[in-house]
């Protein structure tokens, strides 16, 4: 090596010490100093002079027909602007993620409880409540069709969409179904070839998003006829492209800008308020809010599907799973919403990540006139999991054997291949991720003599002082696919503009990416930096002026948009490199940008950015499209289906009050293979919060509903874990890359929320012996008074 | 009704008040301070969290009445008069404790009070303190650890002055 390449190595490594905020570092969040000092601008923040508030009237009816609404006694209270219903909308009525069955306002029938019937436009929310209570609807209440039972039986029960209006593929109450049958299916004679056989049947209740920023948002009228819209959503374009046809505009003058979005999970995939505040704005001609309150949250989004699932599982003496014969009924309620999605995770992951040669799957999601569900962190795959990982410990049980171990000798690996045929083609570290979590330390024993009973079950209730308290373990594995599958091309934009400001070079990054808490504008500034060398990043307000980023969902946009803010980085790198080839005649191979420089790893700095690009700005526009997929064929489910794997382990320890029935989760370690940290602290976070829901589910969080009416829809009733409530959760980080993805990365955030609730029931099951298949479980299951 | 109190130490006025209306919408939307959150409006979330007289209240439960010529501080009051991050605050960002960021107000109020009361509350007690505070992204392993750095910090203080 020269003299003169080690001094240029020598520069290049300080001044690569500077650029410590790149991928890999854990720089902090560009929003958290606003969040922190109470300005950041969340939905339910807008403002406007002159602003309306808009209110819905929802049906108090799973199932009616209306006979008739007379808003004119509405109309009289003085401070509302205007009625609405169904009547009033200019364009198309219905709108739906994936499938349209969904009326914007009801037309003629309800078909949940919860469903829009009215809106009104008044000066004061408590003007428009009141309003909203002299509606007057008549209805003819019919009785609702809300267990499998009456849904499969249409004949008798009735359907929740008659079958001349069905847009889904199904029929008789099924929205979607998918089969699929791997190697020799299930049959008497793969039977046969099991030592040992458990069944089981299990259920997961509805669980909800409960994210904290309420539904909410501010639509303002322009002067051009459309709809300036300020909203807190998780995928804007496809907000906008099912808002347009209803509002009779083209999409150009329906314009959205991404609010603060206090949380999502899944709940703000679909529709809630966008159309209605935006139908006022249009009607009134004055800005419109809408902001809802908890109880109309519950009802304004679509939740988790609750499931029931039968599960059968053969292996041979020594453990070797032979088949596994499964069925999953997801209640999908009233609307479509994404249950055809959440149909193909649970039919192709529903045998969890084991290599089993002989499968055979059925999931179906039916209608009914239960609240609708969608999308929710792990979707398809969290009731799967809770099933297929009840299922491995009945079989270690049965077996004799250690369940970690069971569970590491039918690991998959790279190279396995999924029942749908397709071949795992990147790391898959299943087993090791069992092992890492068994090999953490455990918490300290119980402490009778120094216990404090806020660390007991039941806490600062203070039911006990350390009788009758029993400790468990239990563990867990899960999978989940990252990105839309099934053929659809989920691709994002970018667009990166490079400038000097100040004396300094300055990039800018554009996406319409929702940020929802995740930490994706963090991601965004960090990839621009290691990609341009700069320090200085800043991130344009996501809108509707840039290409489609996809939806904030799927664990997809690091991935996905991370991926195209580096297609869009490395070319303006590129377009700079090459004026200053044409300008200087460099002939280096090796140009790159590091520290505001343009750099040579042989001869070191050639020349700052700033001089080299002068008064120009490079700024360009990339997509990303990840590598295609197919849909699954749907009678054998095969298919080259998903983009990606993600795996997360579990171990969890509970202190279970076996007299009360109560439950302390003690600690809850997660091993997740992440592909390449892009933000550690960011990637812990995603990690400890996809947990946390999980033990909600296991423990706590169910919407209850009898007869298709919501009993809890209030964080009184609905709860979710407080810190009180939540363990300490040590992480393992694993990264092993993925060659097909963006700097090797795996999404992150939805595989702990699959895999950690099982093992939450596993421990309690190692505590107390009992069965327990369903979720969340209550204390009367553990005190047998149920 | 007119009320009329004081917001981190300055004197505010709301006019056309409805009785019905809380401390929380008086703050969010007649007096222009929209850092305290509504994530409930029921008392179950702590989100809404600011000090009236020195102590921690769900805004959302007091109503607007009961605030007249009294003292108000909400999280836009925390950081310093150069508007920069107060300590918690400041803890807060350094711990990756803020995700979305809607439970982040209430329970940095709630934090101040509680290192107000005790400078260095074990983990237990934190928890305690905390516990009427929902936050649905982070599982509050980083909040744990902000309030540990907080209080690290607040000591170190202590200690140098
Ligand atoms: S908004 Fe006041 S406690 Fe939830
Ligand atoms: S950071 Fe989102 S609720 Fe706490």
């Amino acid at each position: 090596m020269s003299a003169r390449t080690i001094q240029g190595q020598k520069n290049l490594q300080d001044i690569r010490q500077a650029s410590k905020d790149g991928i890999g570092g854990s720089p902090l969040r560009p929003d958290g100093n606003l969040k922190v000092k109470g300005e950041f601008a969340y939905s339910s923040d807008m403002w406007h002079e002159d602003m309306l508030w808009g209110m819905a009237l929802r049906s108090p009816h799973p199932r009616a027909n209306i006979l008739s609404v007379d808003i004119s006694e509405a109309l009289k209270v003085p401070g509302v602007y205007a009625v609405l219903t169904h009547d009033d909308i200019p364009g198309t009525k219905y709108y739906g993620l994936e499938i349209q069955d969904q009326p914007a306002l009801a037309i003629d029938k309800v078909r949940y409880h919860g469903e829009a019937i009215a809106l009104v436009a008044a000066d004061h929310p408590e003007t428009a409540r009141r309003a909203v209570k002299k509606i007057k609807v008549e209805y003819e209440v019919l009785t609702p069709i809300t267990t499998e039972e009456q849904c499969l039986d249409p004949e008798t029960h009735g359907y929740v969409h008659e079958p001349h209006e069905y847009k889904s593929h199904g029929s008789g109450n099924i929205c979607h179904s998918q089969k699929l049958v791997s190697g020799l299916g299930v049959t008497d004679e793969v039977r046969a070839m099991a030592d040992v056989i458990v069944k089981g049947s299990y259920e997961v209740g509805m669980q909800d998003q409960a994210f904290l920023g309420p539904e909410s948002g501010l639509a303002v009228p322009s002067e051009d006829g459309g709809v300036d819209l300020y909203i807190a959503t998780q995928w804007l374009h496809v907000d906008r492209q099912q808002m347009a046809p209803v509002l009779a505009l083209p999409e150009e003058k329906v314009r959205l800008t991404l609010a603060g979005v206090g949380g999502a999970f899944g709940g703000r995939e679909d529709l809630s308020m966008q159309i209605h505040a935006c139908l006022l704005a249009l009607h009134t001609g004055k800005p419109v809010k809408i902001v809802y309150a908890r109880d109309e949250s519950f009802f304004g989004h679509v939740h988790r599907h609750p499931a029931t699932m039968t599960y059968e599982h053969g292996a041979t003496r020594d453990g070797k799973l032979v088949f596994a014969d499964c069925r999953i009924v997801l209640d999908g309620g009233a609307y479509a919403s994404a249950s055809p999605a959440v149909v193909g995770n649970a039919a192709s992951l529903g045998h969890g990540p084991y290599v089993i040669p002989n499968v055979r799957m059925e999931a179906i999601a039916l209608y009914s006139n239960n609240p609708s569900c969608g999308a929710m962190r792990g979707f398809g795959a969290v009731q799967a999991c809770f099933g297929y990982e009840s299922q491995m410990d009945k079989l270690a049980v049965e077996l004799g054997m250690d369940p970690v171990e069971l569970r590491q000798l039918n690991a998959m690996a790279e190279g396995d291949f999924m029942p749908t045929g397709q071949q795992i083609d990147s790391p898959a570290p299943v087993a090791e991720l069992l092992q890492r979590v068994k090999d953490m330390p455990l918490p300290p024993p119980l402490d009778l003599e120094h216990l404090d009973v806020r660390t007991l079950p039941g806490a600062l209730s203070n039911t006990s002082h350390g009788e009758g308290i029993v400790r468990g373990i239990g563990y867990s594995v899960g999978i989940k696919n990252v990105g839309f599958s099934e053929g659809f091309d989920d691709y994002s934009t970018a667009r990166v503009r490079l400038e000097v400001i100040g004396g300094e070079p300055v990039a800018m990054v554009h996406t319409a990416m929702a940020e929802v808490g995740q930490g994706g504008v963090t991601v965004h500034a960090q990839i621009a930096r290691t990609e341009l060398g700069v320090e200085q990043v800043t991130i344009h307000p996501a809108n509707t002026e840039v290409g489609s980023a996809g939806s904030t969902s799927a664990s997809r946009q690091t991935y996905m948009t991370g991926g195209a803010v580096k297609l869009a980085a490395e070319a303006v790198r590129q377009a700079l490199i090459e004026k200053g080839r044409r300008r200087y005649g460099w002939q280096h191979r090796d140009i790159t940008l590091v520290g505001g420089k343009v750099v040579s790893e042989g001869a070191g700095v050639l020349v700052p950015m700033v001089d080299l690009l002068g008064d120009e700005a490079i700024d360009l526009t990339r997509e990303h499209h990840h590598r295609p997929t197919v849909p699954f064929d749907k009678e054998t489910g095969q298919g080259f289906g998903h983009v990606q794997y993600t795996f997360c382990a579990n171990r969890a320890v509970v202190d279970v009050d076996v007299e009360l029935g109560l439950v302390k989760v003690v600690e809850l370690t997660a091993a997740q293979d992440v592909g390449k940290a892009l933000n550690p602290l960011s990637v812990v976070g995603q990690i400890q919060g996809g947990c946390t829901q999980a033990l909600g589910l296991a423990v706590m969080e169910e919407i209850v509903v009898k007869d298709g009416k919501v009993r809890n829809a209030s964080f009184t009733d609905y709860l979710i874990p407080t810190i009180l409530d939540t363990p300490p959760i040590p992480v393992d980080v694993l990264e092993r890359p993925d060659p097909n993805a963006p700097y090797g990365l795996r999404g992150v955030g939805e595989a702990p929320t699959v895999s950690a609730t099982p093992s939450i029931v596993a421990a309690i099951r190692n505590a107390t012996g009992l069965a327990l298949n369903r979720v969340p479980v209550r204390p009367e299951h553990l005190t047998g008074t149920l | 009704m007119r009320v009329t109190f004081t917001a981190n130490g300055k004197p505010v006025e709301a006019d056309d008040v409805w009785e019905g209306e809380s401390l929380l919408y008086v703050l969010r939307e007649r007096v222009g301070l929209p850092g305290s959150k509504n994530a409930c409006e029921q008392g179950e979330c702590g989100s809404c969290t600011v000090y009236l007289d020195d102590t921690p209240v769900c805004s959302c439960l007091v109503a607007a009445g009961q605030v007249q010529d009294r003292e108000v501080r909400t999280v836009e009051g925390l950081a310093d008069e150069n508007g920069e991050l107060g300590l918690v605050q400041q803890a807060f960002v350094d711990a990756g404790a803020v995700q979305c960021g809607f439970c982040t107000p209430g329970l940095l109020v709630q934090t101040d009070a509680l290192l107000e009361r005790d400078p260095q509350p074990s983990d237990t007690d934190i928890r305690e303190a905390l516990s009427g505070n929902l936050c649905r992204c982070t599982g509050y392993e980083k909040i744990m650890d902000a309030v540990r750095l907080a209080s690290a910090r607040t000591c170190e203080r202590a200690a140098s002055e």
